[in-house]
């Protein structure tokens, strides 16, 4: 009796399980494409803010190699992390290096910085923050324009020991009420520029490709920005 | 259930009289955690109806079929696709929407007020009744998100409905309204989850205030038409 009724309920559910994952697959399948796009149009709506088209003629999205691994640490991101490269005329003009700022006032701030041949920020933007609303979070472009001030610094201009918010003897504006959220973005901003002046011939310098090298990269760079792309999710 | 369901009886009780948010008090950590814009508590909103109708109907289509042993589980199971369909539609349609949303929406699976409604309502009604009372439901928790949203982001930054080209497309872009103007010191307190608890106080203590004077008002009609009545049948007994 115990037994029949048990039998019955979990054949019931089994049923129910099997209803409700194949409305699933379907619905992942009707979706799949869509939302496969909509995540490339975000990566590429913010790349494109930092680095626009006329100042680079290659596919910036996949035109990527791996932060190297000497590296994670220093700018803080995983083994997945990517830069972005953007080229003209087949040479390198600047690099989109992924980085995040683990020292925010509440956690952690993931951005993205533009790092021009000669050194300078091509810009930053900060993909992802939890900092108070109305203080700390006047580092998204959203909210204020303080994030374009990078535009143009670099290690030289003005001095590295410079690379500071006022408050501690550098150039760079905090917010009335919120130190610790700029000064975490300029230190990690910093961080990157020496990451890259550090490894400016190995990130610069790649050797021009012939076209069908070209496409053979692309090839395999296609396959790289679909594994970054399920890492967005 | 008798055959004639009284459908202005589940639209005020989902709306008004049995609130999801301001009388049961459920699905409150969404309430509070995504409401300090109006895009996003109406993105939530429209989220949690959407998952409200699909679950109750298809709860009171398959009611006959589940054992009360394993009911629970076969709701919970809907519920979980519901959402995860509704999931990957917002994913498709509106990304930027999704990101903001983040982990809300495949939170909406615990949110008390979708089980409930399964459980209580669309288990023992039929389909059409179901459907209706997920959607009033839903409506009703979707209009306290967006009252507590509008009010939090107009204190908060002085501007309403920023942003709703997430929702509504690049035309909406233009439906920023500043309300206050540039001077006005906002108040960040509003935008803090702290400002969120307040503002929904604030907004259960109004519904007490207003269902307290329609009583008041209601008592006293009664009180007259017993006066009047009994007129009536003097005159009556005098002719």
């Amino acid at each position: 009796m115990l037994g029949q009724s048990i039998s019955k309920n979990s054949l019931l559910l089994a049923a129910f399980a099997l209803a409700t994952a194949g409305t699933l697959a379907l619905t992942n399948l009707g979706t799949k494409d869509r939302i496969a796009a909509a995540e490339r149009a975000a990566q590429q709506r913010a790349l494109f803010e930092i680095i626009p088209l006329p100042s680079h003629d290659n596919d910036l999205l996949n035109d990527v190699i791996p932060v190297p691994q000497s590296a994670q640490e220093l700018l803080n991101v995983g083994s997945e992390a990517s830069i972005y490269r953007a080229r003209r005329n087949g040479e390198i003009t600047a690099l989109i290096v992924p980085a995040r700022a683990p020292d925010g006032y509440s956690g952690d701030i993931d951005m993205i910085v533009g790092v021009n041949r000669d050194g300078s920020v091509a810009g930053v933007r900060i993909i992802r923050h939890k900092e108070t609303p109305g203080l700390g979070d006047k580092i998204d472009l959203k909210k204020h324009q303080w994030i374009l001030s990078f535009d143009g610094k670099s290690l030289q201009v003005p001095f590295v020991e410079e690379w500071k918010v006022k408050k501690d003897g550098g150039v760079f504006d905090q917010f009335a009420g919120a130190t610790i959220t700029p000064r975490a973005v300029v230190g990690q901003v910093k961080r990157v520029l020496e990451f890259v002046a550090a490894n400016q011939q190995a990130l610069f310098n790649d050797p021009l490709l012939t076209p069908t090298e070209q496409s053979s990269t692309k090839q395999s760079s296609t396959k790289q920005s679909s594994d970054t792309g399920k890492d967005h999710e | 259930m008798s055959n004639d369901v009284d459908y202005k009886e589940i639209t005020h009780k989902g709306l008004w009289g049995n609130n999801a948010a301001l009388v049961q008090l459920l699905g409150l950590c969404p309430l509070l955690a995504v409401s300090s814009t109006v895009v996003n508590a109406l993105g939530l909103g429209l989220a949690t109806l959407i998952v409200l109708v699909i679950s109750n109907s298809v709860v009171s289509l398959i009611r006959r079929q589940v054992s009360d042993a394993v009911r629970l589980p076969a709701f919970v199971m809907i519920i979980a696709s519901a959402v995860t369909c509704t999931e990957l539609l917002m994913k498709a349609f509106t990304y930027e929407l999704y990101l903001i949303l983040g982990i809300f929406i495949p939170l909406i699976v615990t949110n008390c007020a979708v089980l409930g409604r399964a459980d209580a309502f669309a288990s023992k009604n039929k389909l059409l009744p179901a459907a209706v009372d997920g959607f009033m439901m839903g409506l009703g928790f979707m209009l306290v998100l967006i009252a507590v949203g509008a009010v939090r982001e107009l204190l908060g930054t002085g501007h309403l409905f920023a942003d709703m080209h997430l929702i509504f497309g690049e035309t909406a872009r233009s439906w920023q309204l500043n309300v206050f103007g540039a001077s006005f010191p906002n108040v960040i307190f509003a935008l803090l989850p702290p400002g969120a608890f307040i503002v929904v106080g604030f907004l259960i203590a109004g519904k007490n205030v207003i269902d307290a004077k329609l009583k008041a008002r209601a008592d006293a009609v009664k009180a007259q038409t017993t006066k009047g009545s009994k007129r009536v049948r003097t005159t009556g007994s005098v002719a």
